[in-house]
């Protein structure tokens, strides 16, 4: 009987708090959902960069990223094009304040530091910024519950979130995030004239090691017809990655058990 | 030309000796490279051989790489085929074979190593370059040259260390007479010999680098014991002279971190003339000390700009001033020089406009470099540029190759 009890108030506190959120409550979630599953995580990525008329431009790349607490570090190896082959990027992110990013440049050995104050810089070209990449900081934008929604058969929160600073490339976002896995299932980007002019989708989510994951998103360009297909594949979580990684000696030599 | 082929033999010996005691297994092997146009135009003048190319090559890089769990064995070789000169060379750019455990590593064989934070100012990077590629307008990568030695890198928690050994001397790869305009100082010494340092063991350069965070700050020491690469000119007569390169030692420092919104770069060293101590040898370049700070930030989305100070000061100056050979340029005490970048993407970083400016307020002369690179495919590139001189003395670095001016444009294709 006590057992049952307990259940029960532990059902009726979840649900109390799937209905009690805030704007601000869901997109932290969709962050941590998104951004932050696991203690590190790694995958195969393939950026597909694909104009108006159809040409196309693929990056290549193994991702890994282990978390600090609310910080992140992020070790990139580049594959393709064939100009960056072999090409290592490290990002160190803090919430609230500049990344520290390193690049090396395997044909003079050289590592260097990458000024990152813009976070809407395209991540290698593609459609995604380093913020789409590794996330945006939730206190930069107010953010609001308009209503709930069902998209493609999932129970969605549409949350409006609006950037404190005046000087955006975006002056709103629409997000569909699911009620479930806390994912972003779509997002709107409106410009200053209050135009649609950016979307991502997610267009494939997979279980994976218990945790749900998009292994195939979309971010398009509505103005300039460009848009980015992302395709993670080889993904696990918690593999047990080496504080050490993240340090300019693997930077220059990229250990191999990892980046394959 | 013979030595360089001795070396050669003596990479590929050393990395096949060490491919000897490799576990065979798990080996994976790739083949990569480029095949690559440069051609570079004179602008302003003829070369002084007449010619007004100062550049006509197409270059075929091979890059195989042999790799297991914790070894890589990696040999990148270059035929180029030299219009000007007409003929082709072989050239062995990188060869080394390397072992990775937990927390050492070592490398063996013809590598390139860059060391310091300084873009395209060097104090720290004692590593041999090559100015001839840079001012014709090669690709920036031809500018840093192999060195022949072992480097050991060591990673204890604390700190970490470079240890570079380089028992076989490179020295710079200068721009050569025949193509471009140059300021002589001894014109009519026209028998030159060259010594470079012998292979022995007091001779061996070395290198060494400790490195490590300092609250926010990647903070490296350096230490270097060996030559200058630049040339000296000793004469023995009125028509012959030696070119050698005298002893030096480097004592530096370096950090670079997030500061002011941007990045902070600072690098210092003090260059110790080991045969010239108390400054008094024309021949020899006095002691000095070496600044550089430099910023870089992004101005706004796909759009960054970097500045730099450097300068450097001559010790025993009043020495160097009294015993400078008469009819010689006097330099200044503190040479001063600034340096300016802006890069620009844009069409998802498939082009890229930039634009590189040395000048020094020393001497009122500049050099100018601007870019524009298109990516035509994920492995097809062009870029074209030109590399203006100007302002100065006829003898200051870039015043003297106020002729130079050369427009220049790189293609590449990557597989």
């Amino acid at each position: 009987m006590k057992k049952l009890l307990a259940v029960l108030i532990f059902i009726l506190i979840l649900a109390g708090n799937s209905y009690g959120l805030t704007g601000e409550d869901i997109v932290r979630k969709s962050q941590n959902a998104f951004f932050y599953p696991g203690k590190d995580f790694k995958a195969r990525v393939v950026m597909r960069l694909i104009s108006r008329t159809g040409k196309q431009r693929i990056r290549e790349l193994t991702m890994l990223r282990k978390n600090y607490g609310d910080e992140q570090k992020y070790f990139i190896y580049f594959f393709r094009p064939s100009d960056v082959r072999g090409m290592t990027f490290m990002v160190y992110k803090y919430p609230g304040r500049d990344d520290d990013r390193w690049l090396f440049v395997p044909a003079i050995n050289m590592v260097r530091r990458i000024a990152a104050q813009d976070k809407r810089s395209s991540f290698v070209g593609s459609d995604f910024t380093y913020e789409d990449v590794s996330g945006r900081d939730v206190e930069e934008d107010t953010h609001e519950l308009l209503k709930k929604e069902t998209l493609q058969g999932r129970n969605c929160y549409v949350v409006k979130s609006t950037p404190k600073a005046g000087d955006m490339d975006y002056s709103y976002k629409l997000s569909w995030v699911d009620e479930t896995s806390f994912l972003p299932i779509k997002e709107q980007y409106y410009d200053r004239q209050g135009e649609l002019y950016r979307v991502f989708t997610a267009d494939e989510i997979k279980d994976i090691d218990g945790i749900p994951t998009v292994t195939k998103r979309t971010m398009k360009d509505l103005q300039s017809g460009h848009r980015t297909e992302v395709t993670f594949t080889e993904v696990h979580y918690n593999i047990g990655i080496d504080d050490s990684l993240f340090t300019e000696r693997y930077l220059r030599r990229p250990p191999r058990k990892w980046i394959k | 030309m013979r030595t360089g082929k001795r070396k050669c033999l003596q990479v590929i010996f050393l990395v096949v000796t060490a491919l000897l005691f490799l576990p065979p297994s798990y080996a994976e092997v790739s083949l990569h490279g480029f095949l690559e146009g440069n051609y570079s135009f004179n602008t302003a003048s003829q070369n002084p051989s007449g010619s007004d190319l100062k550049l006509a090559e197409e270059t075929l890089q091979l890059r195989l790489n042999t790799e297991g769990e914790s070894y890589r064995l990696v040999l990148k070789t270059r035929a180029i085929y030299d219009h000007i000169a007409g003929k082709t060379r072989i050239r062995l750019r990188e060869g080394y074979f390397d072992y990775a455990a937990d927390d050492w590593e070592v490398t063996v064989g013809r590598q390139v190593i860059t060391w310091g934070v300084g873009d395209l100012i060097f104090i720290n990077d004692v590593f041999p370059k090559s100015y001839a590629a840079f001012f014709g307008g090669k690709p920036l990568e031809y500018m840093k040259k192999g060195i022949d030695g072992i480097r050991i890198g060591l990673y204890p928690a604390s700190v970490s260390l470079e240890i570079v050994v380089i028992p076989f001397f490179t020295p710079d790869d200068n721009p050569s007479s025949d193509r471009f305009w140059l300021f002589d100082p001894m014109p009519s010494v026209t028998d030159r010999e060259e010594k470079k340092p012998s292979t022995t063991i007091e001779n061996t350069e070395i290198a060494l680098r400790a490195y490590r965070d300092i609250s926010g700050f990647d903070t490296s020491v350096y230490f270097y014991k060996g030559f200058f690469r630049q040339p000296s000119l000793l004469p023995e007569d009125t028509v012959s002279a030696l070119v050698f390169y005298p002893e030096v030692s480097v004592y530096g420092i370096s950090l670079q971190g997030r500061a002011a919104g941007g990045i902070l770069s600072l690098e210092a060293g003090y260059y110790e003339s080991r045969q010239d101590r108390n400054g008094t040898d024309p021949v020899i370049p006095n002691s000095r000390t070496k600044f550089l700070l430099g910023y870089q930030r992004q101005l706004r989305k796909d759009f960054t700009a970097g500045v730099q100070y450097y300068c450097e000061r001559m010790h025993r100056y009043s020495a160097y001033e009294r015993n400078v050979s008469a009819g010689l340029p006097v330099q200044k005490r503190l040479y001063q020089l600034v340096t300016l970048r802006l890069t620009r993407f844009f069409m998802h970083r498939n082009l890229r406009l930039s634009v590189f400016s040395f000048y020094s307020p020393s001497y009122g002369d500049y050099m100018l470099n601007p870019e524009v690179k298109y990516n035509f495919t994920d492995d097809i590139w062009a870029a074209a540029g030109g590399n203006l001189f100007g302002g100065g003395y006829s003898w200051s670095r870039f015043g003297q190759m106020d002729r130079d001016d050369n427009i220049y444009l790189q293609i590449r294709y990557e597989f």
